[in-house]
């Protein structure tokens, strides 16, 4: 965060301007609305967090971010200016690069054949032409590296990598391939207590190399300390954009959650004589903590 | 490599040459040669004689040279059942184009490969087209030319073989190239041989070494993770067959050259032995692992195997019992190294 602020002293101008601002974008499938008027901005070295239960419209999100959907109203501005992704190619073009939750990646094959496929680095001439092994390995070791991630074999499986070591590799690749906004599909919902630990590391570690990222996620206690600015998303619409300063880890839960659908239904069981009253009464206390 | 290993950590160096090499698709089917080998070389004499060895290395061969591209095509997640009877198809046409249609044999040999490559290429575009099993689709071309290859022939010949290739101006140049042979210690290798070590050193290249390599692996480990990250896993697919297309018509047009005689039915059934030496050979079911030498290495033990039982005088029955056995070894090994393979180290 200091960092953050010393940049913004020597470079007024360009500090305000964020990398990626999203304005009042609105997408339709068919009768359904799955994004009405999202706004909110990600700048370089912050993380933005979208939060949001199943069905809150996430995914539309990303594909509208990473080119796959096109908004039907509202703008996205890449360093403030009004940019439209056709494809997924425009938005890699433009260093907005997503991990996907399956992470596009071959259990079976090595890490650094992993790393660079589909990009693979080759040497030699006309039909002697070779995937260039040596640096392949060097440069994986060496971007791994960089994310504070020692590896100890790259001719290792990444099916024998840990949840969170596989992540990192997308991440890194992602990097690589000149990313300067990463978005991160529910990197740790897969994944368990440390595992996530270790994942929400890398994205600190990202940020603080100065890029943007975009964390998309269910979980409240993940989003809160590693992020900036929190999105928060129901069945399409926004519940509101908020700076770290603005919301608590709480109040953040209680929206996540719902809270009034919660107290409603507390009341509700509250005046049931029996068993289910008690259940009311104990629900009643939890949004109370909550909120 | 060497740059990578300059700079790795001390705590790589020992994971183990063992691992390593114990991880290595190949690895059983090496030690199976190995055995079958002494175990025949030290029961009979004509089996470790020099022409003993170009007989089995003869047998080893012609099942090799197919089981490499077909190892290549598994790895990359998919069957050809056809591949046994394309190169009854490959022959055939050679055959009938020149003694009977009057083309030019090397003419009708490119046509031959011509047909062969559009085959190749149906079957891989309707795998990836129709995103049907390759085995349902393959199966159909397979059920497909094995009637075109009777049908044709007797049409045509009135029997049910192709002779007198021998007779066609041209043909010594042709068999010098592809059915030769090579004295070695006193004995006739086949020239078979030399090109199935060369066609396995050229697959394995390309497999270990080139970015289609890298996509042959990926293809079949994981196509829609793939196609994401930019693999052209169609392509991919489609030249794999085409691939396995192109060694049936190296393969059908060496057996006709040999002798000069061709059988319609000739290569009916091989294409399970086919995918036997190169799941011996290392290759999982399921795509995405696998080798080009442990194919071979599965054919040379197929070869061996199938000439040291008559060396030895046993009933030849025992080849088959010996096949199953093989491949259900071979599929167990193979199923311990992929779950090593895939599990967490932690």
């Amino acid at each position: 965060m200091t960092d953050l602020e010393v940049k913004e002293v020597t470079d007024p101008q360009k500090a305000d301007v964020p990398m990626l601002e999203i304005r009042d974008v609105t997408k339709t499938f068919g009768s359904v609305i799955s994004l009405f008027e999202i706004s909110t901005t990600v700048r370089a070295g912050q993380v933005t967090c979208v939060l949001g239960d199943n069905g809150a419209g996430k995914s539309t999100f990303i594909k509208i971010l990473s080119g796959v959907h096109q908004p039907d109203s509202g703008q996205l501005l890449v360093d403030g200016v009004p940019t439209k992704f056709g494809t997924p190619r425009a938005a890699l073009d433009a260093g907005i690069a997503t991990v996907y939750q399956d992470l596009a990646m071959v259990p079976l094959m090595a890490i650094w054949r992993n790393f660079f496929l589909g990009s693979e680095p080759r040497k030699g001439w006309g039909p002697f032409k070779r995937f260039d092994a040596a640096s392949a390995k060097k440069i994986t070791r060496k971007e791994m590296a960089d994310m504070g991630i020692d590896i100890r074999d790259p001719d290792q499986p990444v099916g024998t990598l840990s949840g969170g070591e596989r992540q990192s590799v997308a991440i890194a690749r992602a990097v690589h391939f000149g990313a300067r906004l990463l978005i991160l599909d529910e990197p740790t919902s897969a994944l368990g207590v440390k595992q996530a630990g270790v994942v929400l590391k890398y994205i600190v570690q990202a940020r603080d190399r100065g890029l943007g990222v975009i964390f998309i996620t269910h979980n409240p206690h993940h989003a809160y300390p590693v992020g900036d600015r929190f999105l928060l998303l129901k069945r399409g619409r926004s519940l509101g954009d908020f700076a770290k300063s603005d919301i608590s880890l709480p109040e953040l839960t209680r929206l996540m959650a719902g809270g009034a659908e919660l107290e409603a239904l507390a009341h509700e069981l509250e005046r049931d004589p029996g068993e289910l009253g008690e259940v009311g009464r104990e629900l009643a206390q939890d949004t109370e903590t909550l909120g | 490599m060497t740059a990578a290993t300059a700079t790795a950590d001390e705590r790589v160096a020992h994971v183990g040459l063992l691992r390593r090499i114990l991880l290595k698709p190949e690895f059983g089917a090496l030690i199976g040669a190995i055995v079958i080998f002494v175990f025949f070389a030290s029961q009979s004499d004509v089996f470790r004689s020099a022409a003993g060895a170009a007989n089995w290395l003869d047998v080893s061969s012609v099942l090799g040279l197919m089981a490499v591209p077909v190892a290549l095509l598994m790895i990359g997640g998919h069957f050809d059942l056809s591949a046994g009877v394309q190169t009854g198809t490959a022959g055939l046409a050679t055959g009938i184009m020149t003694t009977y249609w009057g083309l030019q044999l090397y003419a009708a040999w490119a046509v031959s490969l011509a047909l062969m490559l559009t085959i190749g290429f149906i079957n891989g575009f309707l795998v990836t087209r129709t995103g049907l099993p390759s085995f349902i689709i393959t199966l159909g071309m397979f059920l497909g030319l094995q009637g075109l290859n009777l049908g044709v022939t007797k049409q045509v010949t009135n029997t049910v073989q192709v002779e007198n290739l021998d007779l066609v101006p041209g043909y010594h140049a042709l068999f010098n190239i592809l059915g030769s042979t090579v004295t070695i210690g006193g004995a006739k290798f086949q020239i078979a041989i030399i090109w199935w070590i060369g066609f396995t050193i050229v697959a394995s290249w390309i497999l270990v070494k080139t970015r289609f390599g890298n996509w042959i692996f990926a293809t079949g480990g994981e196509p829609n993770a793939s196609k994401n990250v930019g693999v052209r896993t169609n392509r991919t697919t489609i030249t794999l067959f085409m691939m396995v297309s192109f060694m049936a018509w190296f393969v059908g047009n060496t057996q006709i050259v040999r002798s000069g005689t061709i059988q319609a039915q000739v290569g009916i059934g091989q294409e399970l032995y086919y995918i036997v030496a190169a799941v011996i050979g290392g290759c999982l079911l399921t795509g995405g692992y696998g080798s080009a030498i442990g194919a071979s290495l599965g054919a040379l033990i197929f070869g061996m195997t199938e000439v040291g039982i008559v060396n030895l005088n046993w009933n030849s029955d025992w080849f088959k019992l010996f096949v199953g056995v093989m491949l259900l070894l071979a599929v167990l090994a193979n199923q311990f190294v992929r779950r090593f393979a895939e599990q967490a180290r932690r």
